[in-house]
């Protein structure tokens, strides 16, 4: 079992034709073909204008409409540019699109807050993941995202991070102690993203499929304080966290756009606390993420 | 991006929101043509850098010369003005190198009933635009925030429609305002609220927000920031831009698509995304090094970034020593050594080079390094690459 992503995703690319869109689909595919072979997991692509040509293979389609139709595709990766992305995701949900990855960095904020806005007022069945996040992957059965797929083996950990490498560094640490993951989600380091931690907790607090949570955080607004008072409260699986950005100087920018302490608010040092307070075993070191898991695993037996 | 105050009162002004009347002053002589100008029986001379805190802050050159000073005459305006202009201006904020002041605003002085605090943010919790206000004019709201919370007002409001009046009422009235300030609270509010919207903003805080015994709320200070990741729509705004007021290395960094970030110790991090930056720097001090910056290189960083990444890091003198740590997924490791082995031979690397690779071409990229007959040591994994790279030092 999983969470967001299982054996009946189909997967289309919006900005199939552009040159990352076109390699992270072929890379996307080739994950699909080799973990099932036969079966017809990314069905194509859209990009406007270019409807009815074909790239490598890919059908392309002038509307998300359009390319759901006649592919039966009910997910879709976008690598649409930053001042187009927001409508990309409109254009999704309004094809009724369930599940939306966003991988594109750089969208401005507002038009964030506004897609938003859209999302939660008329499109309760669509969600939207990122964006400026990896994608998502459920090991073995589908990769929608730019996560190398080998370092992701198949197990019950749900992984939940708002870095892309940082993600990657877990799975692979979890991968050296024989945790595989049940689903890995990168949600996104931007202001606004699509799904924040509590939703994808309670997805996985109900799934069946995964026995242990490693959530990964950073320094800034307090998204993560929110979410171990709902682990607190709600979650009953073991569950780890680490969160970086400890020796972060405040005030400066870390890359991400919400990786800023302002004022000693979104320290590490008052993350950790609550996420311990809640019974959440905290890895000390980024090194030290996959064997966090295996301890919080082993003193709830 | 950050701006000046006085480009962000003229960009007020020209919104329709109430700032004093206020004159650009470059030399001593314009400062005290400006107070001539402005024709009141007093004016304010204020530092143009983008710190904080100008109003305590003192000059190096002059160190009982506050950064923002009341005058009563055009002679002290004048004579204020040359003191300030060309010299450095330490805040708390500044850091102790401070910041040269090139550019002074002249500002007529108000009959003040009230000091109120302003701020628009986005409040990612709740994915919208905030506005924010409080009683305490004049502090900072992060301490407002700690000491006394019940003080700080919020409202959100729609990304499209902005504040609604009765949203600016209510403010108004919470704020215990009365009479024509209510009426002037409602326009003054939706407005800032309306700027947020039109000039993809990040912040607009105007703290103190000014209430004179007319009734009327007016803009005492200016604080704007744009977010970058739109300024490609507005080319006007892009020019405000004052390169003298960031660290040269970050603008080279940002030219080149990169993240630096320059920090006190020495060091050196080249690491792909955000998140692993930072943990490696949390790495680093744990195993009792001190890093010299956070840097960035992206996802999809080519042969040119990843040398100007090195370029940047060694034009820092206290760089002692490199790490570096990559996680290849969009970014494969062969792309890297590749770099980094040009990069070896043109810049010339002398200091110890401590290199952890995973991910994408993992195999292909050790034995390129292998191959390479450089002095360059492996780490193993996270832990292990630390390690040898503070102890390299």
């Amino acid at each position: 079992m999983s969470i967001l992503v299982d054996r009946n995703t189909k997967i289309i690319c919006q900005g199939i034709t552009g040159k990352a869109g076109l390699f992270h689909s072929q890379q996307c595919r080739a994950y699909a073909q080799q973990h099932r072979p036969g079966e017809d997991v990314f069905v194509g692509g859209c990009t406007p204008g270019k409807g009815g040509t074909t790239v490598d293979g890919f059908p392309v389609f002038d509307t998300v409409e359009e390319a759901r139709r006649k592919t039966g595709a009910n997910c879709s990766l976008i690598f649409v540019p930053p001042p187009f992305a927001g409508d990309a995701i409109l254009e999704a949900a309004d094809a009724g699109i369930e599940l939306i990855v966003a991988i594109t960095e750089g969208i401005p904020v507002l038009d964030m807050a506004r897609t938003k806005k859209q999302l939660d007022a008329n499109y309760p069945n669509s969600r939207l993941i990122g964006p400026n996040c990896p994608g998502v992957i459920t090991p073995g059965v589908a990769k929608i995202g730019i996560m190398p797929g080998y370092i992701h083996t198949p197990g019950t950990v749900g992984l939940i991070s708002k870095s892309g490498t940082l993600t990657y560094e877990a799975a692979w640490q979890l991968g050296n102690v024989g945790l595989g993951q049940s689903t890995a989600i990168g949600i996104g380091g931007d202001p606004i993203i699509g799904t924040m931690y509590l939703e994808l907790l309670e997805m996985f607090q109900n799934d069946p499929g995964t026995e242990a949570i490693l959530m990964i955080g950073e320094i800034g607004g307090n998204a993560e304080i929110v979410a171990a008072e709902y682990i607190r409260d709600h979650v009953t699986k073991p569950t780890a966290a680490f969160i970086a950005g400890k020796t972060a100087p405040p005030g400066k920018r870390m890359g991400h756009a919400g990786a800023i302490i302002s004022g000693g608010k979104g320290t590490a040092a008052e993350k950790v606390a609550a996420l311990e307070a809640a019974g959440v075993v905290v890895a000390e070191s980024p090194a030290d993420m996959g064997a966090a898991v295996q301890r919080a695993m082993q003193r709830r037996r | 991006m950050k701006i000046h105050e006085y480009q962000a009162k003229q960009l007020f002004a020209a919104a329709g929101i109430a700032v004093p009347k206020n004159i650009v002053a470059k030399t001593a002589d314009e400062a005290a043509a400006a107070f001539a100008a402005l024709g009141g029986p007093l004016a304010v001379v204020k530092s143009q850098i983008h710190a904080g805190g100008r109003g305590k802050g003192r000059f190096k050159e002059h160190p009982d010369q506050p950064g923002v000073v009341l005058v009563k005459s055009a002679d002290a305006a004048r004579e204020n003005a040359a003191r300030m202009l060309g010299s450095t201006l330490v805040t708390i904020q500044t850091g102790p190198e401070g910041k040269q002041v090139q550019t002074l605003l002249v500002e007529a002085g108000l009959n003040i009933a009230r000091e109120l605090y302003l701020g628009v943010v986005i409040d990612r919790e709740v994915g919208k635009p905030v506005l924010i206000v409080s009683s305490e004019g004049g502090m900072e709201i992060e301490v407002v925030a700690e000491h006394s919370p019940e003080k700080i007002l919020r409202e959100h409001f729609d990304p499209d429609a902005g504040l609604f009046p009765y949203q600016a009422r209510k403010l108004a009235f919470a704020l215990g305002l009365e009479g024509n300030a209510v009426r002037s609270a409602e326009k003054f509010f939706r407005q800032v609220c309306r700027f947020f919207l039109d000039n993809d903003c990040s912040m607009t805080e105007v703290n103190p927000l000014v209430v004179t015994k007319e009734g009327e709320l007016v803009a005492l200070d200016a604080k704007v920031t744009f977010d970058d990741n739109a300024l490609f729509r507005h080319p006007k705004l892009a020019e405000l831009r004052d390169l003298s007021e960031e660290e040269p290395m970050e603008v080279a960094a940002q030219n080149a698509g990169l993240s630096y970030v320059k920090l006190d110790g020495n060091l050196g991090c080249l690491v792909n995304g955000a998140g692993l930056a930072m943990s490696t720097m949390d790495l680093i001090k744990l195993h009792g090094g001190e890093p010299a910056n956070f840097l960035d290189v992206g996802g999809g960083a080519n042969v040119e970034q990843v040398t100007e990444a090195f370029r940047i890091i060694l034009a820092d003198p206290n760089v002692k020593g490199i790490l570096v740590n990559i996680f290849g997924g969009i970014m494969k490791c062969d792309t890297i050594v590749t770099a980094l082995l040009a990069a070896y031979d043109n810049i010339g690397i002398k200091v110890p080079l401590v290199v952890r690779l995973e991910g994408t071409n993992v195999e292909i990229a050790r034995k390129m390094l292998a191959e390479s007959g450089k002095k360059i040591v492996t780490g193993m994994n996270l832990t292990d690459a630390a390690q040898k790279a503070v102890a390299a030092i």
